[in-house]
């Protein structure tokens, strides 16, 4: 049963007698972008590990339409889609391998086709058989990008999908974000491009230190509200 | 094929194409247990004849090492690019990974082993080949246990920063029960007369072990790769 929803509940997450994070709660919901901004060691990845079920919360809960992540188990996790800053993609396979194999992986069916089509809109239906270790950072932005998608999931996570990228992969990436959220499908983002997220963000969670600033600046900017929350916290 | 073993296939078949494409853990592995056989062997062979029952103590220290160190890197390859988080997030049953890794494992080893059992044979003037099936049995068997704790550990400690000194730290330990079983029985096959009651004691020994092993690595995969 597809969710419809993601509700982050006062979650925590310590290691040790450090806390990378507390106190969290957003919802989000079909057709937004949630961005999570904050400096370096703010706990982005963190966060956005706990909302793809590899890191269990120490405190609180997340929902998934009306499970959490224990209840659901690989029901849940076949409905999320993530895009790690290390890409999730094997070197030593070609773009075609790599996406045939997570397909597989998933249970995809019609996989030829979908891994054809997910080609073709990384727009490297040519370099279909070269080893993506050989490929520039954009062309393994836009290969990992497609493999985080190939099932077409509800949640898509993305881990600094940005950096990197030049201006041309970049509003390619917007632009594929824009699509996905136009279908329906809730995105949270975490990243330091606040210039490339302006105006691309339904909605903005500032993180600063583990824990959630409010976003009280009246600023029409994205920056200048992330600069009051930063000097806030 | 049931979800489970498509999950497990899938994931052999990508590990032994990455591996036929790099050739760089079955080289590192093939190389050090070889090493390892020759060096024993210039000291522990004197006129053509080896001291006693030290031929299948060499096997085993061979495949323990050779073994740990396929492990090893088999596992730090899906740490450098992060796949393991990519695996660990398909909705596919986790201990279908862990058979997937596993059984990847065991043929590489395989393959090691080919060549580490006749070269025994030749230097330490062992009966490897009218001995070859119960020391077969009893290499797949001793192969499987050490493997199955050891795909264990190497995939929990895949974060560790100090992986690489607590994996055998962790590992020989837990294993000295299939390692002891593997060179008795094994000795007992190499004997100048040889007694296959003894090797059958310690291959049933092996059965066992490897039962309890591989069912505890199949119920805590799940647990302990959930930070």
């Amino acid at each position: 049963m597809p969710f419809d929803r993601l509700a982050v509940v006062d979650v925590a997450r310590h290691y040790g007698r450090r806390k990378a994070l507390s106190q969290i709660s957003f919802t989000c919901e079909p057709g937004e972008i949630v961005g999570l901004l904050g400096p370096n060691g703010a706990g982005k990845s963190t966060l956005l590990n706990i909302l793809a079920t590899l890191l269990a919360p120490s405190k609180g809960r997340v929902e998934y339409g009306d499970r959490t992540s224990d209840q659901g188990g690989p029901a849940v996790r076949a409905q999320i889609g993530m895009l790690g800053h290390d890409l999730f993609l094997y070197p030593e396979l070609t773009a075609h391998e790599n996406l045939t194999f997570f397909a597989h992986l998933y249970g995809l069916a019609n996989v030829p086709v979908i891994v054809d089509s997910a080609l073709e809109r990384a727009n490297l239906s040519t370099r279909a058989n070269d080893y993506v270790g050989g490929f520039s950072r954009g062309m393994r932005q836009r290969v990992a990008l497609e493999r985080a998608l190939l099932h077409d999931p509800r949640l898509i996570l993305l881990d600094e999908p940005f950096t990197g990228l030049d201006q041309a992969s970049t509003r390619a990436l917007v632009a594929r974000l824009q699509e996905r959220r136009s279908a329906g499908r809730m995105i949270v983002l975490a990243t330091h491009d606040l210039d490339v997220v302006d105006g691309v963000l339904t909605r903005a969670l500032f993180l600063i230190n583990g824990k959630q600033s409010a976003d009280t600046s009246a600023a029409s900017s994205l920056r200048e509200r992330y600069q009051a929350a930063v000097a806030g916290a | 094929m049931s979800s489970f073993l498509r999950v497990a296939w899938v994931v052999v078949k990508k590990d032994l194409t990455v591996e036929v494409r790099s050739l760089e853990i079955l080289s590192t592995t093939m190389f050090f247990a070889v090493t390892v056989v020759l060096m024993f062997s210039f000291g522990l062979v004197v006129d053509g004849r080896p001291l006693n029952d030290v031929a299948a103590a060499i096997l085993w220290v061979a495949i323990a090492f050779s073994g740990t160190l396929a492990l090893g890197r088999t596992f730090e390859r899906e740490r450098q690019h992060d796949t393991l988080r990519a695996l660990l997030l398909a909705p596919a049953d986790r201990p279908a990974l862990y058979v997937g890794k596993l059984v990847g494992i065991l043929l590489l080893l395989g393959l090691v082993e080919l060549v580490l059992v006749p070269l025994v044979g030749l230097l330490f003037n062992a009966p490897v080949i009218a001995q070859a099936l119960p020391l077969a049995g009893l290499v797949i068997l001793g192969t499987l246990g050490f493997a199955s704790v050891g795909t264990l550990f190497a995939a929990m400690l895949v974060r560790a920063r100090s992986r690489d000194v607590l994996l055998p730290i962790m590992l020989y330990p837990m294993t000295v029960p299939v390692m002891i079983a593997g060179v008795r029985g094994t000795a007992a096959l190499f004997q100048p007369t040889p007694d296959p009651a003894v090797a059958q004691f310690w291959l049933a020994l092996l059965a066992a072990f490897d039962v309890v092993f591989v069912t505890l690595a199949l119920w805590t995969f799940e647990p302990v790769m959930t930070e």
